[in-house]
């Protein structure tokens, strides 16, 4: 399986999965190297990424997996290719063969900077670990099912919270990737709901790294 | 900490259209830069990035060493209301640099319906509106577009005007301003200077002078500017710039392809139709140009769809060596030609069930009338024999979808006319029932109806609008006739071709409707969404202006019209011949088969139309 880990940051963030998917297939024709294409009335080429990112959603970790038109090989500098004509933001790190199934993906770690205007609320380190301790923390998910009150603590595997600056607190989170997945900005909106005093006027999410379930780096 | 654009941007509906960062956007350094242009489109990115007039001057401009310009779109409603919340001025993509920052500020405006997007991109800018209000030589902003043949309802928002094709006017402004900048000349001076230049209209140097019965009586030059302002044309468009190396949007625009320019101007003359005449002289650009143009626009955009992009494309001579290579190339990767504007005739046939290959597109038909009488009036050549020939061969082809699109509200159309409509869409199922090779898949008609709107620079600009209450009721009258399952009816709204048509034949005195329009919230338009009609009656009501008697009054022959000033090199007394023989149900031939001297073959420095 070819496979190719990229970036998605800065102004990136904001292109959405649909964006991104055309992006890609425009960039592998500049580069001069042809996708196979689904036969049909519409053929699409064979791209897909893992996990598709929520917009405004960082990352330094993302996997796209891709098929080349008459199992061309895949040339020594494509990463060089594909980087030379990329919009802002969007960046392929490393480009490689793989023979783990996307299925087998099932952790992420995402890193969340809650900014605080007025500075860091006293005690809101306590507090967000305090409701990290807890028994329960339920927030409306999105499901296939629509809106449902979920418990989002099992879901969460490990996770830490530290004061970055005056103004912000860095939260570090291990989270389930898929059945069931976590966004890990449900925990924005469980500090708004449990903890409003300690809600931040903005938040970042960052995902830093992916594995498979027994905790290895997933690549 | 993130900044104020970057909190909103997650919180607005396809952010992705106000970051750039595209690949192939220009980015200079501010140091080597004397002329900043902000380059505003009037309405969202993805109708904007579709423009090829701002792809070509966006590259003209960029290849001047010392000139920057940078691209500025509407924003959608979320983001203009967070924009004025949190105080962010309207910025370029490619800078972040808020638009009042720069040198010049210049507008393509393409359809009257985006005026009001003009209006609130200078209030979302913090610029004056008015140009009077507007007193520096950095405070200089201009218009180019179709719409600059009657500027006049937005002659108090802007400098001066640029008529016609822009590739070389553009560069002659830019070395004007570089002296005056360089000079520090007085904006007085400056636009005294430009007006010297052919194409540039400055409305400020002319005053337009209404009689008692609130027609325009008489259109002054003052300060020596010249009586009449003629379009520029490109001399030798073969060779003049493409953009083979254009900006590749990261989002999906509304045409997302690769296009070739074919040729500009047309043949036919359809009476309705100002872009028919508007960009005549017909001037084509060579095949070879064409082929060579191709390969290097889906090389460096990776694009997967390349359209033929011209007025009449199976008007171009030559089609077949175009096309015939074109697809050839484009076949084996995948790409697929799109082919608009085709004609119902043979070639165009052949050309169609090759090009299916890799997509099939639809098939449209712009039949515009219902009845050979109507389209002969106003001279729409396209006969029904051709149209249900063409459907026989598409859908023994395969095709089981059809596009036709009318006008309703024609000059002389009677009833007998919107009938019309309804029994060629009978005979093209009829047709289908005949040659359908797999009738399972069923057929459907999407039929549209647009409201004619009279148009300057047309033989039908003195034509009076029909109302929209008649309007209605002749769609009524249509859609009674359509009772099969397979035809989808969609029609224009009524009010907004109403506002169309007292924009697009409007004068001087529709200022203060635009300015009350827009202090009322009124904005973009041309979306459902957005368009709300009762705040333009109201700015109607307010201002004493009779939307009436610009839209539904027929003008008269000697009648001073508001855009005499103005000249595409089209004469008057041939528009008006044309309006007497479309009243006498009279077509005009092709201009390859009789030139019938329009004049503005005079525009050429040889004098000789390449029809």
């Amino acid at each position: 399986m070819h496979r190719l880990l990229f970036e998605k940051v800065g102004n990136g963030i904001y292109l959405s999965h649909l964006d991104l998917m055309r992006v890609f297939q425009r960039a592998f024709l500049r580069a001069g190297v042809s996708l196979k294409h689904s036969s049909g009335f519409s053929p699409r080429a064979y791209v897909s990424v893992a996990l598709p990112l929520s917009v405004g959603v960082e990352s330094v970790c993302e996997l796209l997996d891709y098929e080349l038109a008459n199992d061309a090989p895949v040339p020594g500098d494509l990463a060089q290719r594909l980087n030379a004509t990329m919009p802002e933001g969007i960046r392929v790190l490393e480009v490689y063969e793989s023979d783990r199934k996307i299925r087998d993906l099932g952790l992420l770690r995402a890193q969340l900077t809650l900014e605080y205007d007025g500075g860091v609320p006293e005690n809101a380190i306590s507090s967000i670990e305090a409701l990290l301790n807890g028994e329960s923390v339920i927030v409306p998910k999105h499901t296939k099912r629509g809106e449902v009150e979920t418990d989002i603590l099992p879901m969460i595997s490990e996770w830490s919270v530290s004061q970055t600056d005056v103004n912000t607190i860095s939260v570090n989170v291990l989270v389930a990737a898929q059945e069931p997945s976590l966004n890990p900005l449900l925990l924005i909106t469980a500090i708004e709901r449990y903890q409003p005093e300690c809600a931040p006027d903005f938040a970042i999410c960052r995902r830093v790294e992916v594995y498979d379930r027994g905790g290895a780096v997933f690549r | 900490m993130t900044d104020k654009l970057h909190r909103i941007l997650p919180t607005v509906q396809k952010p992705a259209r106000y970051i750039g960062g595209e690949y192939r956007q220009v980015i200079k350094e501010k140091k080597d830069v004397n002329i900043r242009v902000a380059f505003c489109f009037p309405d969202t990115y993805e109708i904007g990035m579709s423009n090829l007039g701002l792809r070509i001057l966006y590259g003209v401009l960029n290849r001047i060493p010392d000139v920057w310009c940078e691209r500025v779109f509407m924003p959608w409603g979320d983001m203009a209301d967070a924009m004025q919340e949190n105080d962010i001025p309207l910025y370029a993509l490619e800078s972040k640099d808020p638009v009042k920052d720069f040198d010049l500020v210049s507008f393509s405006i393409g359809y009257e319906m985006s005026y009001l997007n003009i209006l609130n991109m200078m209030l979302l800018s913090g610029i004056a509106p008015l140009a009077k209000d507007r007193g520096g030589l950095d405070e200089i902003v201009f218009a180019g577009g179709v719409c600059a043949y009657n500027p006049e309802p937005l002659a108090d928002f802007f400098d001066f005007f640029v008529l016609g094709e822009g590739e070389d006017v553009i560069i002659e402004l830019m070395d004007i301003y570089r002296t005056a900048k360089q000079e520090q000349w007085q904006k007085d001076r400056f636009l005294k200077e430009v007006s010297k230049i052919e194409g540039v209209y400055v409305p400020s140097f002319y005053e337009h002078i209404y009689g008692e019965d609130g027609a325009l009586c008489e259109i002054r030059a003052l300060c020596g500017a010249p009586k009449t302002v003629k379009k520029r044309i490109v001399q030798s468009f073969d060779d003049s710039f493409f953009p083979v190396d254009g900006i590749v949007p990261s989002t999906e625009i509304v045409h997302d392809r690769a296009n070739l320019e074919v040729f500009r101007g047309c043949i036919r003359g359809c009476r309705f139709c100002q872009a028919g005449y508007c960009y005549r002289p017909v001037r084509p650009r060579n095949a070879d140009t064409l082929l060579r143009q191709a390969q290097q626009v889906l090389a460096d955009s990776g694009n997967q769809e390349i359209t033929l992009a011209s007025l009449s494309t199976s008007d171009y001579k030559q089609l077949e060596q175009l096309a015939l290579p074109l697809i050839d190339f484009c076949e084996p990767r995948m790409v697929n030609v799109s082919l608009p504007s085709l004609r119902a005739d043979n070639f165009s046939r052949e050309l169609m069930m090759k090009v299916q290959k890799v997509r099939k597109s639809g098939l449209t038909f712009a039949p515009e009338a219902g009845t050979q009488r109507l389209r002969d009036a106003i001279n729409k050549n396209v006969t029904e024999a051709e149209i249900l020939e063409t459907c026989a061969t598409a859908f023994s082809g395969g095709w089981n979808n059809v596009k036709l699109y009318f006008m309703l509200g024609l000059p002389t159309e009677t009833d007998e006319d919107v009938l019309g409509i309804a029994e060629l869409t009978y005979k093209i199922i009829q047709v289908w029932k005949d040659n359908a090779t797999n009738k399972k898949r069923g057929l459907t008609i999407n039929l549209a109806t647009a409201f004619f709107v009279p148009k300057p620079f047309t033989p039908f600009q003195w034509e009076a609008q029909i109302t929209p209450e008649e309007y209605t009721r002749r769609v009524r009258l249509l859609k009674e006739q359509l009772h099969s399952r397979c035809v989808d009816y969609r029609y224009h709204g009524a009010e907004l071709s109403f506002l169309e048509a007292v924009l697009a034949r409007g004068d001087r005195r529709l200022a203060p409707v635009l300015l009350e329009a827009v202090k009322n919230g009124a904005r973009l338009d041309s979306w459902n969404e957005y368009f709300r009609p009762e705040i333009w009656q109201k700015a109607f009501e307010t201002c004493g202006v009779d939307p009436a008697w610009y839209a539904q009054r027929a003008y008269g022959k000697d009648e001073v019209l508001p855009w005499d000033t103005l000249s595409i090199g089209v004469n008057k007394a041939f528009f008006w011949r044309e309006r007497e023989r479309a009243y006498r149900g009279e077509t005009t031939p092709s201009c390859r088969e009789q030139c019938s001297g329009c004049g503005a073959d005079k525009l050429l420095e040889g004098g000789v139309c390449d029809a």
